[in-house]
């Protein structure tokens, strides 16, 4: 029998008890369509995270802190040391948590550290109000992150390199409140920043919109420009003495873009080394890709073991078969086909059972996954633009299809080597 | 004198062992000719079908040896097999084994296929085979559907579709009522007569063996000159 013929027997022979057939097609279906829902969950959040890192980007940026040594150990307060520096409430990591404040030695020992190009201290500024015009004033959140990264636009084209004026990038959601008509007629624009200092006086400073941004993982913020930060800070410090504007919680040390992982960690090393710690962006997403991986991962496990379940099916589907087609074996048998040929037609049956169920499977799995992710994109999931919480690559669904194949032709193995063994005389006596 | 296109010598084959031990074969010597019609006769258990297993390959014997066109048939194997069995012979038994639910095309369309001749060809031949016996115009019909005569009538069809040497017919009007065994008997004799296709018939039929050109009579696993059938009549029933 040529290859084509034993695909197409085979294919026919499946369909020889449908309702068999079916039922087996319906357990793979199960396992194929779950599986394809992790992945495709899996794939759809991955890929989320992956356009939040590139939005928040900066892949030659890391922020470094000097981690107080009190943090780690338990045995009993610390002893109060006068010669210390001043701890710094972080503002980032959990509220109340302290880093030991840099100084500008601080400054100068971290630009020293081979690898790094450059290094900026982070001045935290807190202002209260944004506003265009006559229009209404609304509160002012500022990015975690600072200045300096690159973010996902959805109008302007962004800070412009080494600018002196002050710029700022909003968030979607303030435009039309702020009262422009759209995204793109805000570009350009000047609004006014009220900043209050420390004794209680409020000053005011103007900036030009140059981009308008999308929403993040990281929330609705806006992001300032070195310009700005700087002229708000001077604001912010009006009337405090010299020494609490010279103390940092962290600064941003920048390096080489086209570094290498390695090179990253061993800057990191060397940091550790000189008593401070570098977090680069996407160590800070890393962990929470670890999580999202670990959660998929355990739901393919799941959905792998339908799958297994599914393949003993296939092994009792077929075995059925084979014992009810016991004579047409034997007639082939007798009519010269060879026993490698009667495997072949066996196992191309439960590939293609396998198929059925998987292709099936994955079908839906799209289709339904595409509406419930779109749902949820346009309700419960709307403030995070962007994320299509099911997604599926080519490469995942084909996976899954073959996956269920190679499970189909192990659970042929059993069924289609026995018939092969089969010999003809047996299955021909009809006493 | 015609070449001998099956002989066997002091062929024997027994099934099981120690004390249900049995010998079905006790050492059979035969020969047959090209273009021959050969019935094997004899009562039920006499080891009919076996020594048939046997001609046609597909039973090994336990002792003794099958010459097919002068070779050895126990030297052959795997694929040479496999290609004598599919150019060969062709079967037909007293049950149909045609496969349920395949059309009546299809059904005659398998020594082909497994043969590995292309579509085009394969449909043209099952036709002409189909022609031959009159079925043509079943061709699409489920091969369930046919009555008992039309179904051996299919066989024999699927038998004839690769242009055999050998046809091995068992107890071939076994399942048929008379009026159309004598139909299905004309065919396998018209066969042998006009395409010289040798004949093999098992059968405890004494009219039908009869009409072949040489009896072999079997008794409990030997050739004997002649047997009476009938002697006890309670005897001669079933295959
Ligand atoms: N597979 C087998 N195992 C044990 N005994 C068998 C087997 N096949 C046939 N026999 C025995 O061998 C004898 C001959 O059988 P068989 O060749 O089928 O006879 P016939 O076709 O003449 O009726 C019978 O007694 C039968 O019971
Ligand atoms: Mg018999």
């Amino acid at each position: 029998m040529k290859a084509l013929d034993i695909l197409r027997t085979a294919i026919g022979n499946s369909f020889r008890s449908r309702l068999r057939t079916t039922l087996t097609v319906i357990a793979i279906f199960i396992g194929a369509f779950t599986l394809t829902i992790t992945n495709g969950l899996g794939t759809g959040i991955n890929n989320y995270i992956d356009t939040q890192v590139s939005a928040v980007g900066a892949p030659d940026v890391m922020t470094v802190t000097k981690p107080t040594e009190t943090a780690t150990t338990s045995d009993g307060p610390q002893k109060y040391d006068p010669d210390a520096a001043s701890t710094i409430s972080s503002g980032t990591g959990q509220p109340g948590a302290t880093v030991v404040a840099l100084t500008d030695d601080d400054i100068t020992a971290i630009g020293a550290i081979d690898g790094i190009t450059s290094v900026e201290p982070i001045v935290r500024v807190s202002p209260d109000y944004v506003s265009w015009g006559d229009n209404d004033k609304f509160v002012l959140s500022l990015s975690a992150l600072g200045g300096r990264v690159a973010v996902d636009l959805a109008a302007g084209s962004g800070f412009t390199s080494d600018s002196t004026t002050a710029e700022i990038i909003l968030p979607t959601d303030y435009i039309e409140p702020m009262g422009f008509a759209d995204y793109d007629s805000a570009i350009g624009q000047q609004v006014t920043i009220g900043i209050t200092d420390a004794l209680r006086e409020q000053h005011t400073v103007t900036a030009t919109i140059v981009g308008v941004q999308e929403p993040t993982l990281f929330g609705t913020t806006a992001t300032l420009n070195d310009t700005l930060t700087t002229e708000l800070f001077d604001a912010q410090s009006t009337g405090l003495p010299a020494s609490s504007t010279e103390e940092f919680a962290s600064a941003v040390a920048h390096f080489d873009p086209a570094s290498t992982d390695q090179e990253v960690s061993t800057i990191k090393k060397d940091l550790t080394a000189a008593g401070y710690s570098g977090t680069t962006v996407s160590d800070q997403i890393g962990t929470f890709q670890t999580v999202i991986d670990g959660i998929i991962l355990v739901l393919n496990a799941f959905a792998v073991i339908a799958l297994l379940a599914a393949g003993f099916g296939i092994v009792n589907t077929l075995l059925m078969s084979v014992q009810e087609r016991t004579r047409e074996i034997g007639l082939m048998k007798a009519m010269g086909m060879s026993g490698s040929r009667i495997f072949a037609l066996f196992s191309a049956e439960a590939v293609f059972i396998g198929f059925l169920g998987s292709a099936i499977g994955s079908a839906v799995g799209i289709a339904l996954g595409s509406v419930i992710s779109s749902v949820l994109a346009n309700g419960f999931l709307s403030g995070l633009v962007g994320l299509q919480l099911i997604a599926f690559t080519p490469i995942s669904i084909i996976s899954v299809i073959l996956l269920v194949m190679a499970i189909a032709l192990v659970a042929a193995v059993l069924p289609a080597a026995k018939a092969a063994r089969q010999s003809p005389i047996d299955s021909l006596r009809y006493e | 004198m015609t070449p001998s296109a099956l002989s066997t010598s002091d062929l024997r084959k027994h099934y099981g062992s120690g004390s249900t031990r049995f010998e079905a074969l006790k050492g059979v010597s035969l020969d047959i000719a090209e273009g021959e019609s050969v019935a094997i006769v004899g009562k039920s258990g006499s080891g009919k079908s076996t020594l048939m297993h046997i001609l046609a390959l597909l039973d090994a014997p336990s002792g003794g040896s099958v010459m097919i066109d002068g070779t050895d048939a126990s030297t052959l194997r795997g694929r040479r097999l496999n290609e004598l069995r599919n150019r060969t012979f062709g079967f037909v038994f007293q049950q149909f084994f045609l496969t349920p639910n395949a059309s009546v095309l299809e059904n005659v369309m398998l020594p082909l296929k497994i043969a590995r001749v292309g579509s085009r060809e394969r449909k043209r031949r099952a036709h002409e085979a189909l022609q031959l016996l009159e079925l043509d115009d079943k061709a699409r019909n489920k091969a369930t559907d046919l009555s008992g005569g039309q179904k051996q009538r299919v066989v024999i069809a699927r038998a004839l579709v690769n242009n055999p040497r050998i046809i091995f017919a068992d107890e071939p009007t076994g399942n048929l009522d008379s009026a159309t065994g004598a139909v299905v008997e004309d065919l396998l004799f018209d066969l042998n007569r006009t395409k010289g296709i040798t004949l093999v018939i098992v059968t405890h039929d004494e009219e039908l063996a009869a009409r072949a050109d040489r009896r072999i009579y079997l008794r409990d696993g030997l050739v004997v000159d002649a047997i009476d059938v009938h002697a006890p009549a309670s005897e001669a029933v079933g295959a």
